[in-house]
């Protein structure tokens, strides 16, 4: 069977799983099997699908009538979707097993069905994005994976920062739509065929700017992506899914941006070097503010969805030295500078998932996302605190996980860079690994913060000292997320090499000039796992010797020192916010932390309080007041709307008056 | 067999030295600081007696903690140790070294920061927790000096591991390279001082737990597990030390037992020079640190640009 079939065949079961287990709402365990058993299976054809065509690298078509005439149905399957496709089918497969798990005490609820419909709307739509070979149907599929993740959203939809994250998302990712309907309406050279052969062939033939082009692609999948100052709902939408959808979202949908970037990159041809600069200053600005507001969080979800931006920002950042690399006939930092971007694609939709799906445990576990709430879960979470180490030190770029490896790549590239001849590469590269150096310190820092705050120390409040292990299906989810994770990260010198595939669909060069800068840097890794090897043995020679020590003097166990003080109560760990103060204070400029405090007064004090909130300054200081000079104006264009019929008549005569004077 | 004697063993014995010499770095370093003090100081071996005491002794563990805290000091301890193996001593080889070779090495000191920084929120101790904070935030701002500082020296030479840097480094003409070398060993050095928690940034003998960085992080390890970290400590100490020596290092053909000498002798001088900076500065406040930092900061972004000049 032809991969593109198998691919085909997956989707179908996405969307079988997603019908049955709405029809079969009412009978909530069925429903869940319907979901478990569709979702497992859909994951595991398409996996093997998209596999295929990685490995065999070569190119599948389909052609179908379309209903409309003239029109054809146009999809295909080439390496660089296939590779989109492999976080697809694993993310949405992992995170079916951990949902089935995690809904089960709503099997009750009718809301069960629903949430799995738009789920496996979701996931089918994101596979027929990256299959998609025409604008109308790439189009659609974007609609519908658009629209879908509003009604996950909306899974709470009582709550009103429900109905306000739903309503952000919505307005968000429409106005990222407008433009890419302008977008393929102008990527055709005669505006009649949308089909993506056409786009590319075009080339000279386009009368429209590709710079222009390049700029819709950014603004329209941006939106998407969660680039700065697009990323607004990003923050509010993920949290109010239930975790395995937001799992879905964050770690796969927001690539799909990632994925229309490449794709127009690669329908556009040689790109021009400015659009390397402007990805790469998007990049920068996008991974610093999306760390820097994450580390201003004390909700867990609302943490991981600012570090979605982070992620986003350190692969366009890849992608931008790709970019750059590709302008300037630089073989060496073009592939590395794409090849690094994929990857943390890829490693990106492994861990956030991961991590996604522990604050799902955590929620589920103690009924609450507030890190200043938590504390000393690793005693009774042990495997969700496990994995969730795992992902957090991913996330980071920490050897020897899989998060160091795509940041490698991209370090390599930008010393590829620095040592070209001409300035602005160079300047270029330097940035590029300055951010992703302060980037990986601040995610540091944040991840400290909450993998400290949530399962180490003592628990802040009682939810937090009751809370339990969860069930072996979640267990199960986030184990294979973190397996992933390591293997990623081990076998790097033998991934590498595979991103020859998708490189060669995306800058059309011959897989013989792209490989040799990749196999240089797996050469490098393989040596890195060979220190891996030595740092783990290193690790139980020195377990070896402590355990020998301690069998001399065994070990006591005593309450934590507190400097002589003996009645200490969880009260006095530090919070989350307290960790991240001194950082946030240095930054308050931009972050505009609002506090508003009752301090301690007199020798005999009353309570205090302390609150703080950092907004996101971007929707509270740009956008909102921006929407609502827009609200403004439109409604002194309410005028023309009187509701009398009359009025309409005459607006049809005057504007078919003022058609036949300018057609004339 | 002639290639192993001449590239591979004086890299080894170089680790050795690292590995045997390190505390005696740090009993210098305190000797330097008690004749600058007036007094006459701990024996040069004070810090030997220190680690083996402590093997000796049984560990306490607070029953707040989890397995992060037992993990962290022999985590600690095998990055650095390992990173060791990639940074060259001076003129000599690493043992270890590869394109890019760097990037594993900041990445290793950084897993090792992480979890230092988990084990002390693991004790849930306010003293530990600031600790870890403060730590958190200095480590964040030096993360981009230390790379631009490396990516300089990269531009510089053309090469991407440690050791080829430092080679081509040594080949090139002096005073030519002096441009870049001064603004480099500016920011390294600040880098040498925030990393290993010396004066200005942090006081490793002050009493107060509240005015400390790294020590307060520690202040639950006892035992043997205090003894990884203290060692630990000295051989990042001796890391950083060697970049150090790496880029002033004025010489290059020398015979290659003869540079392995020449290098743990720049250890010596970078570690008296580090005392006499001690000696007479005075902690800076903490909030004046993140100053400290990005005047390094800029320090390396001047290295990096004036490489362009040099050819």
């Amino acid at each position: 069977m032809s991969p593109l079939t198998l691919v085909l065949i997956g989707i179908g079961l996405f969307l079988l799983a997603g019908v049955l287990s709405w029809a079969l709402r009412n009978h909530g365990a069925l429903a869940q099997a319907a979901a478990g058993v569709g979702g497992v299976a859909g994951a595991l054809i398409g996996l093997w699908g998209a596999g295929a065509a990685l490995v065999t690298r070569a190119t599948y078509d389909l052609q179908l009538p379309g209903s409309m005439p003239g029109s054809t149905l146009h999809l295909g399957l080439d390496s660089l979707s296939a590779f989109f496709l492999l976080p697809v089918f694993f993310g949405a497969g992992v995170a079916t097993l951990y949902g089935v798990s995690y809904l089960k005490h709503d099997q009750a609820k009718r809301r069960i069905g629903r949430t799995w419909f738009f789920y496996f709307l979701l996931a089918a739509s994101m596979g027929l994005v990256t299959i998609a070979r025409d604008g109308l149907v790439f189009l659609i599929a974007w609609e519908v994976m658009a629209l879908s993740p509003l009604f996950l959203v909306l899974f709470e939809h009582e709550r009103p920062d429900s109905r306000r994250a739903a309503w952000i998302y919505m307005v968000a990712s429409h106005l990222g739509a407008a433009c890419l309907l302008v977008l393929f309406l102008l990527l055709s050279p005669d505006q009649a065929s949308l089909d993506f052969s056409t786009y590319a062939t075009s080339v000279d033939a386009r009368t429209v700017s590709p710079t222009l082009l390049f700029a819709l692609a950014v603004l329209g999948f941006g939106s998407k992506a969660g680039f700065v100052p697009l990323h607004v709902w990003l923050p509010e939408a993920h949290p109010a899914a239930p975790s395995h959808a937001s799992a879905l979202m964050s770690g796969v949908m927001i690539k799909m941006g990632i994925y229309g970037i490449v794709r127009v990159l690669a329908l556009l041809g040689t790109p021009e070097e400015s659009w390397g600069w402007a990805l790469v200053a998007i990049g920068a600005s996008s991974g610093i503010l999306g760390v820097v507001f994450a580390l201003a969080q004390h909700d867990l979800k609302r943490l991981l969805a600012y570090h979605s931006v982070e992620n986003i920002g350190i692969i366009t950042l890849g992608l931008g030295l790709g970019v750059v690399g590709w302008a300037r006939g630089e073989t060496e930092l073009m592939v590395l500078g794409f090849a690094g971007g994929l990857l943390h694609v890829i490693n990106h939709s492994l861990f956030k998932s991961l991590l996604f799906l522990g604050a799902g445990s955590v929620l589920h576990s103690t009924g609450t996302l507030e890190l200043e709430k938590m504390g000393g879960l690793s005693k009774r979470m042990p495997v969700t605190a496990g994995t969730f180490l795992v992902g957090a030190a991913a996330i980071v770029g920490l050897p020897p996980l899989n998060g160091f490896i795509s940041e490698f790549l991209i370090f390599m590239a930008g010393v590829a860079g620095v040592g070209t001849q001409s300035a602005s590469v160079i300047v270029s590269a330097m940035v590029v690994v300055a951010s992703l150096g302060l980037i990986g310190g601040l995610a540091g820092a944040c991840f400290v913060k909450a993998h400290g705050t949530v399962f180490l120390g003592t628990a802040r409040s009682d939810s937090a000292a009751e809370a339990h292990e969860v069930a072996v299906g979640m267990r199960f989810g986030m184990m294979v997320f973190a397996i992933a994770c390591v293997l990623v990260g081990l076998g790097g010198c033998f991934v590498v090499p595979l991103l020859a595939a998708p490189l060669t669909v995306i800058v059309h060069q011959d897989a013989a000039l792209i490989l040799p800068p990749l196999l240089h840097a797996a050469d490098s890794l393989g040596v890195a796992l060979t220190v891996f090897a030595a740092l783990f043995v290193v690790l139980l020679a020195l377990f070896g010797v402590r355990s020998l020590l301690a069998k001399k003097q065994p070990a006591v166990e005593v309450e934590t020192w507190g400097c002589g003080y003996p009645e200490t109560t969880p009260r006095v760990q530090y919070t989350a916010s307290s960790f991240a103060h001194p950082i946030t204070r240095d930054l308050s400029s931009v972050l505009r932390t609002k506090e508003s405090s009752v301090d301690l007064e007199s020798l005999f004090p009353k309570r205090g309080h302390f609150h703080s909130h950092a907004p996101d300054f971007v929707l509270d200081l740009w956008l909102t007041p921006l929407f609502r000079r827009v609200a403004r104006l439109a409604e002194r264009v309410r005028v023309l709307q009187q509701g009398t019929v009359h009025l309409y008549v005459l607006y049809i005569a005057l504007a078919l008056v003022f058609m036949l004077m300018w057609l004339r | 067999m002639s290639e192993v004697l001449t590239t591979l063993l004086p890299s080894l014995v170089s680790l050795a030295l690292a590995l045997g010499l390190a505390l005696w770095m740090l009993g210098l370093l305190a000797r330097t600081k008690a004749r600058f003090a007036g007094r006459a100081g701990a024996p040069l071996m004070q810090r030997y007696r220190d680690v083996f005491k402590l093997l000796g002794k049984g560990a306490v563990y607070s029953r707040t903690t989890s397995a992060i805290f037992k993990a962290s000091p022999i985590v600690a301890l095998a990055t650095t140790l390992v990173a060791l193996s990639m940074v060259p001593l001076g003129e000599v080889e690493a043992a270890v070294h590869f394109d890019g070779d760097l990037f594993v090495v900041a990445g290793l000191l950084a897993l090792g920061r992480f979890i230092t920084m988990l084990a002390a929120l693991d004790t849930g101790s306010p003293f530990e927790g600031m600790g870890a904070s403060r730590e958190a935030h200095f480590g964040a701002l030096l993360e981009p000096v230390f790379l631009i500082s490396l990516l300089a020296l990269a531009r510089l030479t053309g090469a991407s591991s440690l050791t080829d840097m430092m080679q081509a480094l040594h080949r090139m003409d002096a005073a030519s390279t002096l441009p870049v070398v001064v603004p480099l060993v500016a920011a390294l050095g600040v880098a040498y001082l925030v990393e290993n928690s010396r004066m200005p940034v942090d006081d490793p003998t002050t009493h107060l737990e509240l005015t400390m960085i790294h020590e307060v992080m520690i202040l639950d390890h006892c035992g043997p597990d205090l003894a990884f970290i203290e060692y630990a400590a000295a051989l990042k100490q001796w890391l950083f030390a060697a970049l150090l020596v790496g880029v002033v290092l004025p010489i290059a053909s020398v015979p290659v037992w003869a540079s392995v000498a020449v290098g743990v002798a720049g250890i010596a001088v970078v570690t008296v020079a580090v005392g006499v900076v001690e000696s007479s500065m005075a902690r800076l406040r903490l909030l004046n640190v993140p100053g400290l930092i990005l005047g390094a900061g800029a320090a390396s972004v001047v290295a990096f640009l004036l490489t362009g000049m040099v050819h």
